[in-house]
């Protein structure tokens, strides 16, 4: 029983320092001084690795998601009649929900684990090490362009995500189960409104984007440099970052939408 | 030139990106329809509103001119001051316009209908509509249909 | 000797995690010689490239650079110390997405404003300098191990720094690559006035080069002197070190309890 307890109060111990270790990591790579020219560049080589490499996985799982959300909303709502309120159904899913969710795991998966691998790889190969004999911190040089990137790139994807799932549930809704066109449209429009559901699906890509690219770098950065080490820091960039996203987003849709 | 194109397709991702984004403000939230052409206040007075809420939207003959922007309790004649934004595009209403809460289907949302009558001068800024229909509350329909079977019995 | 000494280590002392790795180690490299460090696997002489460079802190302890003592220093003055020193890791370290040109420059472009002409010619040079200037338009991926190791050295010396560490340079090195990089680091120590420490298992080919050796074994110094007079000691530790015997003070068997214990 002893044990048990002081098996507990280790590891919230553990726990917190590897929160410290993070924290101090991300206002290091973020607030140290910077060669911005140098650091922009490196920016946006790395807006081209994770979002524009991003893109087609973004596309077409939003395409997929909007057609099926049309597909079962269409074959719910007219059991009552109210096929014209799909426009709206799949619009406020979107932005309100699956917009931010959905693209968030998905960068969790496509990007940030391959952030932590590539870190990590660098670990293991001594370039971190190398360039701060060279006297360049890879905070700042490896891991601050790369938090950025993935800051700027997912909610761009997510909105991409947003507008692509739209018209994938226009696609089933109006062009294939004869949905009027106008009704969906307009539906839609009269129940979406940009700053409580557009911008605040915004907001939530934004938390998501900070916390899943900075889960990514700390583990990248922090890991055992063995391959067993990189595939474990990987996995777990997956799972603590798919679950602070679920998490976070109860939060943030209680704040946001919830009446409490 | 590998830096050029990487440059070009990142400059493509953020336009894209803000493509989505006036997508979304335009297409799917209309943001147009608030906003440009500017509009006025009106407000009615109803005995019940039950199930209206503020955003739902007003409209006359089935077109929507405004939206509900505030659902008040008047003290003073113990009934609902409900607040609407009609757009200046609608700025026809006649004094003696009808207000009514209609119900979307049968089990839909709550909007206001407007019915425009036949006096000359309009409604203007602030003025409030006292001809009303108040919402139908299923419950009590449902009473009264019950109440009515017993009594015929 | 003390007075030319480039680094001097005084009673350091250094733990990772449980485990002591130095118990009081105290040592000095002279400058501008080629200075070996040598001892068993796992004594952590890695672990004293890194303490030297301040990418580790000692526990308690003096580690001294030129004078500037290492674990004291703020991190800025840290990294201006790091400019005058030059590392090549085990591995070569390149960084996998910049051609080979573009690796040696890059210290001359975090650190120098020189122009493109100008950075072209001291990478050039540094490359000749290793023999590889024909690779200045490949990938690190396309050179084999040896030829990574010798970018990797020509990095190293992109700014001429005063003194180069080398992390066991020689491991996998077939004949020829291996006196390849014994003949580069024996000459930039000549050519360039270097102050040069290599860690290395190869031990005859170290000492042939070296002028000075340093040995690591249980948590200590256990020799320090010229390769000459390591060879002449009679203490049993550099004996069974330089012969490479099974047995002796460095123990073949893990420490364990004894066998018929473990058994019973």
């Amino acid at each position: 029983m002893m044990n048990w307890i002081a098996g507990i109060g280790r590891s919230t111990l553990s726990q917190l320092s590897d929160l410290g270790r993070a924290t101090l990591i991300l206002m290091q790579a973020i607030f140290g001084r910077s060669n911005v020219g140098v650091h922009w560049r490196l920016t946006i080589d790395q807006i081209h690795v994770v979002g524009v490499l991003s893109l087609s996985i973004i596309i077409v799982s939003g395409l997929f998601i909007g057609m099926v959300l049309g597909l079962q909303g269409y074959t719910i709502l007219t059991d009552y009649g109210s096929e014209q309120a799909l426009g709206q159904m799949v619009a406020l899913s979107l932005t309100r929900e699956l917009g931010p969710v959905v693209t968030a795991l998905l960068f969790a998966g496509r990007a940030g684990s391959a952030l932590t691998a590539e870190i990590g790889l660098m670990k293991a190969t001594e370039q971190l090490a190398s360039l701060e004999m060279i006297g360049v911190d890879p905070l700042r040089r490896v891991v601050a362009p790369r938090f950025w990137a993935g800051v700027i790139s997912l909610p761009i994807l997510s909105l991409i995500f947003v507008s692509v799932g739209c018209l994938g549930g226009a696609l089933v809704g109006v062009s294939w189960l004869g949905v009027d066109s106008g009704s969906f449209w307009s539906n839609m429009q009269a129940s979406v409104d940009f700053s409580d559901d557009v911008f605040n699906g915004i907001i939530k890509s934004v938390v998501f984007a900070v916390v899943v690219t900075w889960i990514a770098v700390y583990q990248g950065y922090d890991l055992v440099p063995t391959s067993e080490g990189i595939a474990r820091a990987t996995t777990k960039t997956v799972v603590y970052a798919s679950l602070a996203v679920l998490g976070l987003d109860f939060f943030l849709t209680a704040v946001m939408f919830g009446e409490i | 030139m590998y830096s050029r194109r990487l440059e070009l397709s990142v400059g493509a991702f953020v336009l894209l990106g803000a493509l989505c984004l006036a997508f979304l403000a335009l297409e799917v939230s209309g943001l147009t329809q608030t906003g440009d052409a500017g509009s006025y206040r009106l407000s009615a007075r109803f005995d019940n509103v039950a199930g209206l809420t503020t955003r739902a939207k007003v409209s006359a003959a089935g077109v929507t001119v405004g939206r509900v922007v505030g659902i008040r309790y008047d003290e003073t004649t113990a009934g609902a001051i409900v607040d609407m934004e009609i757009s200046q595009d609608f700025a026809q209403f006649s004094e003696d316009t009808s207000a009514s809460i209609l119900t979307a289907g049968l089990l839909g949302e709550k909007y206001i209908g407007l019915m425009t009558g036949g006096d000359p001068s309009n409604l203007k800024d602030g003025d409030v509509i006292y001809d009303t229909q108040s919402a139908i509350v299923l419950e009590e329909l449902i009473g009264k249909f019950l109440l009515n079977m017993s009594s015929d019995k | 000797m003390t007075a030319e000494a480039f680094v001097e280590i005084q009673d350091v002392v250094f733990r990772r995690d449980q485990r002591v790795i130095y118990d009081g180690l105290t040592a000095s490299v002279p400058r501008g010689k080629i200075t070996a460090i040598v001892g068993p696997s796992g004594t952590g002489k890695t672990t004293l490239l890194r303490l030297i460079g301040g990418q580790l802190k000692p526990e308690s302890g003096d580690v001294r650079v030129d004078g500037l003592s290492v674990q004291s220093l703020k991190r800025s003055a840290l990294f201006d110390l790091r400019k005058r020193m030059g590392m090549l890791f085990q591995s070569g370290a390149l960084f996998a997405e910049l051609s080979v040109f573009e690796n040696v420059a890059f210290p001359l472009r975090v650190h120098t404003d020189l122009d493109d002409d100008l950075i072209r010619l001291v990478v050039l040079m540094k490359l000749e300098a290793v023999g590889l200037r024909g690779a200045v338009d490949l990938m690190p991926s396309e050179l084999s191990g040896g030829m990574q190791r010798r970018v990797a050295l020509a990095r190293a010396i992109a700014l001429d720094p005063e003194m180069i560490m080398y992390d066991e340079p020689f491991v996998g090195q077939d004949p020829i690559g291996l006196g390849v990089l014994l003949s580069l680091v024996k000459q930039l120590n000549q050519a360039l006035g270097l102050t040069s420490l290599v860690v290395s298992h190869d031990l005859q080919e170290t000492l042939s080069i070296a002028d000075h050796v340093i040995m690591i074994a249980n948590n200590r110094v256990a020799f320090q002197g010229s390769p000459e007079i390591m060879q002449a000691s009679d203490d049993p530790l550099v004996q069974q070190f330089l012969h490479g015997s099974p047995d002796g003070p460095v123990r073949f068997h893990f420490p364990a309890p004894s066998l018929e214990d473990a058994l019973s």
